[in-house]
């Protein structure tokens, strides 16, 4: 039997979305700090902000370095397009601001991101479109939370901060028999662990800021079109499948099809919000991408000699991570997630509160960030931090304890991570 | 656009704006297990440049309702008859692939339906790999992966498409995954079981094709053999792209279908 000779990962994550510039034939992928781009005559600037032909206009709705980073993002994930951002919450937005209007609504997973919950709990309200947040593993209550004025399913497919693993097959099916799509931030997996888009979701966002960037000098956002919804099927989603007269009556389902909330995304939602990648962090955001096959292997064996670790220090109460055969989802995380569960677990620290504030103050290696997904090991105290702005109700419905301390595993040699991480440890329980 | 044809719904992109029947009309038509949307490149172009574009979803396929058709002569007659009910005279007719046999059959049998045809990635014969039609028959995932990693010149499968975020490879797959079950199969039986004996020399109208130097599925040389065959016909060559020209090289095809349509 024949198989597709398509490029494998490894080799789309150094290659995807860049030819040598025709110009000077860098191999490199030249960092285009522009704002615009000279028409070739008028009949051509026309053409490109009719939408007649495809071309760079100015650096807000598009740009060669930032495209670049686009397509190979769309390549390792599976996608038809992807529209890269200011950063993963603009990500969100646009995806949310491109499928919906004043009137919807959302069904979430409960654990999420806390600047996810805000803007799902606080901020979109506002604008008319509010959201139920349901138990990832409930999928019963994935089904009952679903209104006719549901529009989308989000979910990470690791939680924030219980590491919980989506069932990304299962939710998928429960969206796709609502006529929905399933969006899915997959900024803790990568498409070097897990495709989402394979497994049925519509729409991955990832904060690439994070593993995909890897070394935590740039901010960037992706939105990536999984292009299998069938946006027409219903009168759901009328941005997409009705005549637009921001571009003259289009109807981005009719003309684009499969592609058309790339499409829509681009030319309204960078157009009308702006919130553009630049270009030189597109640049240094390729350069984590070129390595992230490299960097996700090493991250995940480093995880796995930090939850040995842990798993035998007295001063760890419990450890949440999907490799640990007491997580809940342990089973579900083999399947799903083969090649590992991921750099980012949580542990309980014995004290509570107290010692968990020891322990950060002890930590030399670890930088206490509120950031993940660095080549450098980073420790936060979500209570404190990431989610300080969520009420004590849904702290404790989001699963973050007084005592809980989340850890992204760097790059480190893993001796030197351990040693940091027992010294803090011990000086934590000297109260 | 939908339009009611034979009590069915049938759908054609027409590039964002309003068929405009004092414009000539260009119907496009696409190939095996695909749709309108494979033209998005070139409607809305063609639209605003004095044509009336209309990509239309074969029966069956993308957002057109009614029964598949099985062979090439029952899709050319069912193009004719749309053309027909289109009644905006004779159309200039741009097949792809599977629609390009779709276009020597209407041209041939149906010449007062064409004022002109453009044939991309076209061939004489279209047989079709064992593997892939035994794949597409079982409706695995594996045949809208082969003809994705065939239809597209080495180039593609890195990088190159002009609309800036789109990844070609996986517009290609998506596309194909959307067909619903047996419409592949349909498709790739019925360019497998094609004989276009000598219809070449049945052909009046005006003939442009386009070829790709490296497409896989209709190599150089089987489009050599059919141009063989024409009287006269206006030949263009797209150096470094395959099968899925129009999107793998759309400026280039816009500007000769432009010259071409004119």
């Amino acid at each position: 039997m024949v198989e597709p000779d398509y490029l494998k990962f490894d080799t789309l994550s150094l290659h995807a979305g860049q030819e040598p510039d025709p110009t000077t034939g860098s191999r490199g992928v030249p960092i285009y700090q522009t704002t615009s781009y000279s028409f070739v005559d008028t009949e051509q600037a026309a053409g490109l902000f009719n939408l007649e032909q495809p071309g760079h206009i100015y650096s807000r709705i598009s740009n060669p370095t930032v495209a670049v980073l686009e397509e190979r993002l769309a390549a390792l994930e599976g996608g038809v397009g992807a529209v890269c951002t200011a950063s993963g919450m603009a990500a969100f937005h646009l995806a949310c601001a491109t499928i919906m209007s004043a009137g919807n609504h959302v069904v979430a997973s409960r654990n999420i991101y806390g600047g996810s919950h805000n803007m799902l709990n606080l901020t979109m309200p506002r604008f008319g479109i509010t959201t139920t947040f349901v138990d990832p593993r409930d999928h019963d209550a994935w089904r009952s939370a679903i209104t006719p004025e549901t529009r989308v399913l989000f979910a990470e497919t690791l939680g924030n901060p219980g590491i919980e693993v989506l069932d990304v097959p299962v939710v998928a099916e429960i969206a796709h028999e609502h006529g929905l799509p399933l969006m899915l931030d997959a900024t803790f997996t990568t498409p070097y662990l897990m495709k989402p888009i394979e497994l049925g979701a519509d729409i991955v966002m990832h904060s690439v800021t994070k593993f995909l960037g890897g070394h935590g000098i740039a901010l960037g956002g992706v939105v990536i079109d999984g292009g299998r919804f069938d946006w027409a099927a219903t009168d759901k989603f009328p941005t997409l499948s009705e005549p637009y007269d921001g571009y003259h009556g289009i109807s981005f389902f009719e003309e684009y099809g499969h592609q058309a909330l790339s499409m829509r995304a681009r030319a309204e939602g960078l157009r009308d919000f702006g919130a553009a990648m630049s270009p030189a962090n597109a640049f240094h955001l390729l350069q984590g991408v070129e390595t992230l096959p490299l960097r996700m292997q090493r991250h995940v064996e480093n995880t796995a000699t930090v939850i040995d670790f842990l798993e035998t220090n007295d001063a760890v109460s419990w450890i949440s991570h999907p490799s640990v055969s007491s997580h809940p989802d342990h089973e579900l995380s083999k399947k799903l997630l083969p090649k590992g569960a991921g750099a980012i677990l949580s542990f309980g620290i014995a004290g509570g509160r107290e010692a968990g504030r020891r322990f950060i103050e002890n930590v030399q290696l670890a930088s206490h960030v509120a950031n993940v997904g660095d080549a450098k090991t980073l420790v936060i105290h979500p209570a404190s931090t990431t989610h300080q702005q969520l009420s004590a109700e849904d702290l404790s419905a989001a699963g973050v304890g007084e005592d809980l301390i989340r850890l992204s595993v760097g790059l480190e040699d893993s001796e030197d991570i351990i040693a940091d991480l027992a010294r803090a440890l011990k000086a934590s329980q000297k109260g | 656009m939908e339009v009611k044809f034979q009590e069915t719904k049938i759908s054609l992109a027409t590039g964002g704006v309003k068929v405009d029947k004092e414009q000539p009309p260009v119907l496009l038509v696409h190939g095996a297990g695909m749709d309108r949307t494979v033209w998005s490149q070139q409607t809305r172009y063609l639209a605003h440049h004095g044509f009336s574009p209309m990509a239309v979803d074969l029966p069956g396929h993308g957002k057109s309702g009614g029964e598949l058709l099985s062979t090439i002569p029952a899709m050319a007659d069912w193009i004719a008859d749309l053309i027909g009910e289109l009644d905006m005279g004779p159309v200039r007719l741009v097949g792809h692939s599977m629609g390009s046999l779709i276009s020597l059959e209407v041209a041939a049998h149906h010449p007062d339906a064409v004022e002109r045809i453009i044939l991309m990635g076209a061939a004489a014969a279209m047989p079709v790999h064992p593997d892939l039609l035994g794949a597409a028959e079982r409706n695995e995932i594996l045949a809208p992966q082969l003809m994705t990693a065939w239809a597209h010149g080495a180039r593609a499968h890195v990088a190159g498409n002009p609309t800036p975020g789109l990844w070609m490879r996986s517009g290609c797959q998506a596309l194909l995954e959307r067909a619903a079950d047996g419409v592949i199969y349909n498709d790739l039986a019925a360019c497998n079981s094609y004989e276009a004996g000598d219809i070449a020399g049945q052909i009046d109208c005006p003939i442009t094709v386009i070829v790709g130097s490296e497409d896989k599925m209709t190599p150089p040389k089987a489009t050599a053999q059919l141009v063989a065959g024409f009287e006269e016909v206006d030949l263009r060559h797209l150096k470094g792209v395959g099968h899925m020209m129009m999107i793998e090289a759309p400026d280039q095809i816009r500007e000769l279908m432009l010259s071409a349509l004119r």
